[in-house]
Parts: structure tokens; C-alpha cells; sequence
């Protein structure tokens, strides 16, 4: 069994009267392929964004490499290397592809205002770092004849591949993806599979995924975890999960 | 059809009424009383044919629109050539080309050309200062003249009380208006939008009271007289030096003294630090933090997931756009010679703001040319006094219903990719 990299236990998120969130935990192993899934509505979004510190969760906690990083904001979350994607894709869409993938390496860059003034050497090789890591994780999306086009004039699916190249680029640990397959065609989402595969196999990512495109979860899972109405299900292996009778029951309904 | 023939009469009426009050009455005098007459006959007959004209166009409008259709400005990118190596070295050669001109050129033209072109350079270091706020960071600031009043009133009030020159005073100016823009980016940070513009306004109308109402400090409304002029290396541009010790500029040189020496001094020192502007701003928009500016302006929450801290941004962005006005405030003080509250009103952030929008968000070519527009244009337009405005209200509204994007919409760097496979 690998170490445990993120770890939820008995997380809970109230919006005023409504429980939200009720209790979920899961486990992400490094890596590993953990899926959440459940009905529209389950919860399963306020979850991520209490994870990636976008949501301040009521109760609970939440381990990151055995540090507590539960109430923390979104930007010391992601700095930690924990970084997400979003259900309608969110890009920069005014600016470049390549300049997407820049802004993302903002702080790997680091390099103070007089030494960019001024263009010194230093300065020079961190750009010149940060465009080849972009320009190496473009050739692996399949966008690098696109890097100067503006992002917003991308395709949907060249689109979910683009903010996905940009979390790669931050060099994350755990890659959280909030339905990274709705709105692809088979094809595209054949592509993607292989893709998030590729990314655990190559670069050591632990990837946690909301999914509804079944095919996909159960195929690339190595855990799923099912959440309804807020409250978790049932929890296991791909297999465990398809012959629950709960999780049928909540997703096809009463027989 | 009678619907066109009705609002045709109602605007007939409309331009009637208005015309007769504003254009068909005369006042004369009869010792201290106004006695309201006719006009002449001349008059009237103009503001029949004006209202027939209004009705006839409002009766046909819709078949005039169809006639003539608006025709589209020539796109800019069509007239420079092709993206490449080949268009950046045209492009430095131009660049080059202009600055040189703007080094020459004062020395031909004449006083008030000069004295113009000062001024414009104030407003074009103004509108870049605050396309980094309102172009890049996409924080709409109604205040921005606040931070110019700061650093003119720096300058002033340096000079007055401590007998500071301009030349320390320059850096000071710049680095309290940041010091203010930091300080107004505190409160602000949690709004954006309508509620950003309004808090923004207010600021900058509080600095304005203040500056009117610290009587003991600041003067109030009369202003602080008297600002020495900027110096070139301790030599003065006036007849006689004013400092003892110091040689006036002409004395030292050996020519007569000529008063136009000051005036294209002054340009040229705005000519520098227009310039420095413009290196400083096309550096920062392709450095980490103008494109962390322009990802907050994008998108905020995306800019936190990848671990942007936007507060950090929105300071900075603020602080910067800040100090631009800080420096441009310092150079007015000294160009003026005197400063008022009555220079920082609301308009002027207007103006300013009507600069970046007319030239194009986030682009220094479209700002640097909507600055030379809105302060050229209304000068030149002087001979129809007092239309000058109105025409100028005009322009505008044609120009955002031609070109909303802008004179020159900003351009996106094209960034060469290398591989090494």
C-alpha cells in the first residue's frame, strides 16, 4: 500500500440550514485514482471546493502529505501542491494558451522587478524554464500548434485539456479534477482516459476525480468513493462499488 | 406607417423649443437689469431650417442609415505588416524614429506648441499609470486623480516647507502616491466592479476636501504658488539665479537668456520620464506580475486554484498605478508653478479614465494616442468655443459606438516557443 497523501475524515459543509455535506471521508494514496461519485446535487463539488480551501468546511479534517491544511485559503492550498480544475472550465480566456500556462508558474518563476527591469540573465533562464515546461506539457495535451491563440478561441475539449495542462505545470502532487469529461465527445474522453492515466504512471500525480462519465470512472479508479444527498454511500474498489445494491438503488431508484 | 412621422414632429418640436430659448433670445443691457429681446430675423430663419432639417432626418432616418452605412475604420493591424522578425525590426526602427522626433522637434516648433505637448505628455504618463489599473488589473478606479494630487502636493509642499528640489522630490512623490495607493487598496480588496468605482470616487473626492479644507497646511483653495522649476544639474532656467551660488542656465553657456529655454526643458524632461514610463509598464506587462495582473482581471477564482494570492495582485497593482501618477503629479507641481485643489477634481480622473478607454484596455499605443487626442483635439477645436465641448462629448460617443474596443486594442505578445527535443 503507498502512503497516504490526502486524507478527509468526517468533513461536513452547512450553507445556513442545509447540510451540504454530511460526514464524507475519503483517502487518496499517492498514486492513486480516487473517483467521487453520486446524483447531481450529492455534494460531491462542495467537497472539492473544501478540500482546495475554496469553502471553509464546518467540521472535519483534512490531512495533505500528514499537515492539516483544513480552513486554509485556496492560494496556500494550491501552493502546497494540491491544485484543481473546475466544472466550467475556468481559463484565462482573453490571454494566450502559452500565457495561460505562464501565469500558472507564477511562483516557480520568482524573480523580483529589477532583475525583469532589466532582463538579466537570471531572469532570462527562469522565462526560459517556464516556456519549456509549457511548451513540454502543450506537446503532451496536443495544443502546441495552438500556443499563441487566445484561449477563449479553443475548442470545449481543447479547452478542458489546456486547464489541465496548467495545473501540470505547477508541478502539483494531487491533481483534483471536477468532471474534466462533461461536454466531451467518446473520442475526446477516450483521450482524456489516457491521459490521466499517463499523468500517474509518468509524473507521480495522485489524482482525485468527479466524474459522471461511468465508463471512465470505472475504468481508471483505483478507489471510488460515492456520495448522496451529501452523505457518503459506499465506498471501494471499482467492482465493490457497481454491485453495491444502495448505489444502484440511488442512482436507478427504487426497483 | 405613421409611427416615424410622430416622433419626426416630436423632435422637431423638441429642437424648436430648445432653439428658441437657447439661440433666439437676446439679452441686453439696460444699466444693470437684462431685458430679454428677439433675435434677429437671421437667427430665427437658422432655427427654422435647423428644425426642418432635424424633422427630415428623423423622418427618414431609417432609409438614410440603410444609404449610408457607417463605414468601419481601417483596421491598424492591416496597415502594419506581417507578424515576424521582419515586423519587430520595422516596429524598433519606427520606435526609434519617433523618439528621435520627440527629441528635435521642440526646437522648431513654437511656445504653445511646446506647452501643449507638456501637457499631453503629463496625461499619457496619467493614462498608462492607470491602465495598469483599470487595463490590466481590470479594477475600475474613479479616484485615480487622487494619487496625482498626492504627488503634486508632495512636491509642493516639500519645496515650500523644507525647500526640497524637484529632483529629490520626484522619487518622494512617486513613493508616498504608491504609500496611498497601498493604503486605499486595503479597504477595497473585498470589492470589485460598481462597488470598487464608488469607493474609489469617494477616496478620491476626500483627498480633494481635504486638500481645500487644511487651510494651514495646504493653503486651501488658494493653493500653493510659487514651485520652483526643475533644475539641470543646479543650473536654473530663469534670468537670474534665485539661489545664491547658482548660475542660471544661460549664464553658463554664454547665450542670452531666453524664456522658451525653460519651456523645452520642461518637455523634454516629460519626454524622459514619459519614456521611462512606457519601458517600465512594457516590461511589467511581460514579467510574472502583469500577467498575474491580467490572470486576476480574467479570472480570480481560477488565479487562487493555481495558487495566486489575489490580494497580493490587486496591491500591487494599485501601488503601481499609484506611483505613475505620484511621479506625473511631481512634474505638473513643478510645471505649473502653482497648484490648487481646483486641479484634482473629478473630472480630471474622468478624463483619465476616458483616455485608457478610447486608446483601448491594456494598450500603451492606444492610450499614448487617445491622450494626444483628448487633449489635442479639444485645443484645436477652440474656435468653436463654446461647442468645443459638445463636439468633443460628440467624438467620443461615435467613437466607442465605432471602435468599443478601443483606438488600438491591446495585443496579445506572441511568445516563441522552443523545444529542445
Amino acid at each position: 500500500m503507498n502512503k497516504a497523501l490526502l486524507e478527509v475524515s468526517g468533513l461536513s459543509m452547512r450553507f445556513g440550514g442545509l447540510l451540504a455535506v454530511n460526514g464524507v471521508s475519503l483517502t487518496v494514496r499517492e498514486k492513486e485514482i480516487v473517483s467521487v461519485i453520486g446524483p447531481n446535487g450529492a455534494g460531491k463539488t462542495t467537497v472539492f471546493n473544501c478540500i482546495s480551501g475554496f469553502y471553509t468546511p464546518t467540521e472535519g479534517t483534512i490531512l495533505f502529505d500528514g499537515e492539516q491544511v483544513q480552513g486554509l485559503k485556496g492560494h496556500k492550498i494550491a501552493r502546497k501542491g494540491m491544485v484543481r480544475t473546475f466544472q466550467h472550465v475556468r481559463l484565462f480566456k482573453d490571454m494566450t494558451v502559452i500565457e495561460n500556462l505562464l501565469v500558472a508558474q507564477h511562483l516557480q518563476m520568482n524573480t523580483n522587478l529589477l532583475s525583469g527591469f532589466f532582463k538579466t540573465p537570471s531572469y532570462r533562464a527562469a522565462e526560459d524554464r517556464a516556456m519549456q515546461n509549457a511548451a513540454f506539457w502543450l506537446k503532451k495535451v496536443n495544443l502546441l500548434e495552438m500556443a499563441n491563440r487566445e484561449a477563449g478561441n479553443l475548442s470545449y475539449g481543447q479547452q478542458r485539456r489546456l486547464e489541465i495542462a496548467r495545473c501540470m505545470v505547477t508541478h502539483p502532487r494531487l491533481l483534483m479534477l471536477d468532471e474534466p469529461a462533461a461536454g466531451l465527445n467518446p473520442n475526446e474522453t477516450k483521450e482524456l482516459d489516457e491521459l490521466i492515466c499517463n499523468l500517474r504512471d509518468e509524473f507521480d500525480v495522485s489524482i482525485l476525480l468527479i466524474e459522471h462519465d461511468m465508463s471512465l470512472v470505472m475504468g481508471i479508479s483505483d478507489q471510488i468513493a460515492v456520495i448522496n444527498q451529501g452523505t457518503p454511500l459506499a465506498s471501494g474498489t471499482p467492482a465493490e462499488v457497481r454491485d453495491n445494491p444502495d448505489v444502484i438503488k440511488a442512482y436507478l431508484g427504487e426497483a | 406607417m405613421n409611427k416615424p412621422i410622430y416622433s419626426a414632429l416630436f423632435s422637431a418640436v423638441v429642437m424648436l423649443i430648445l432653439a428658441s430659448f437657447l439661440l433666439g433670445v437676446d439679452l441686453e443691457t439696460q444699466g444693470i437689469t437684462l431685458i430679454p429681446e428677439l433675435a434677429g430675423d437671421q437667427t430665427w430663419l437658422a432655427i427654422g431650417l435647423a428644425t426642418l432639417v432635424v424633422f427630415l432626418f428623423q423622418l427618414f432616418r431609417e432609409q438614410i442609415a440603410s444609404l449610408i452605412k457607417l463605414p468601419s475604420l481601417p483596421s491598424i493591424d492591416s496597415m502594419l505588416p506581417e507578424e515576424g522578425p521582419k515586423r519587430t525590426k520595422l516596429t524598433r526602427i519606427a520606435v526609434a524614429l519617433v523618439i528621435v522626433g520627440m527629441f528635435i522637434w521642440p526646437f522648431f516648433a513654437s511656445r504653445g506648441a511646446i506647452d501643449l505637448a507638456t501637457l499631453t505628455l503629463i496625461y499619457i504618463m496619467l493614462g498608462l499609470g492607470l491602465n495598469i489599473v483599470v487595463g490590466l488589473a481590470g479594477l475600475l478606479d474613479l479616484g485615480y486623480v487622487a494619487f496625482y494630487a498626492v504627488g503634486a502636493y508632495t512636491y509642493a509642499l516639500l519645496s515650500l516647507y523644507y525647500d526640497v528640489s524637484f529632483w529629490v522630490a520626484l522619487p518622494i512623490s512617486g513613493l508616498l502616491a504608491a504609500l496611498f495607493g497601498f493604503l486605499l487598496g486595503f479597504p477595497v480588496l473585498r470589492l470589485r466592479g460598481d462597488y470598487l468605482a464608488i469607493v474609489t470616487l469617494g477616496f478620491g473626492e476626500i483627498i480633494r476636501i481635504l486638500l481645500n479644507n487644511w487651510t494651514e497646511l495646504t493653503g486651501g483653495p488658494n493653493g500653493i504658488s510659487r514651485i520652483p522649476k526643475p533644475d539641470l544639474f543646479g543650473l536654473e532656467f530663469s534670468r537670474r539665479a534665485k539661489e545664491e551660488g547658482n548660475v542660471p542656465f544661460h549664464e553658463f553657456f554664454g547665450i542670452p537668456y531666453d524664456a522658451s529655454h525653460k519651456v523645452i526643458f520642461l518637455y523634454l524632461l516629460a519626454v524622459i520620464l514619459v519614456l521611462i514610463t512606457v519601458y517600465v509598464i512594457h516590461r511589467l506587462t511581460r514579467m510574472p506580475i502583469g500577467r498575474a495582473w491580467e490572470a486576476l482581471r480574467e479570472d480570480d477564482i481560477a488565479c487562487r486554484s493555481l495558487g495566486l494570492n489575489p490580494t497580493v495582485v490587486k496591491l500591487t497593482a494599485f501601488t503601481m498605478g499609484a506611483s505613475f501618477a505620484g511621479f506625473a503629479g511631481c512634474f505638473f507641481a513643478a510645471r505649473q508653478g502653482f497648484i490648487s485643489p481646483e486641479s484634482f477634481v473629478f473630472i480630471e480622473s474622468a478624463i483619465i479614465l476616458a483616455i485608457v478607454v478610447l486608446g483601448g484596455m491594456g494598450s500603451q499605443v492606444g492610450v499614448i494616442l487617445a491622450a494626444i487626442l483628448l487633449t489635442v483635439l479639444p485645443e484645436l477645436a477652440r474656435e468653436f468655443q463654446e461647442y468645443r465641448m459638445l463636439l468633443f462629448g460628440l467624438m467620443m460617443v461615435f467613437m466607442m459606438a465605432w471602435r468599443p474596443q478601443g483606438l488600438v486594442p491591446m495585443k496579445r505578445p506572441h511568445l516563441e516557443l522552443k523545444t529542445h527535443e
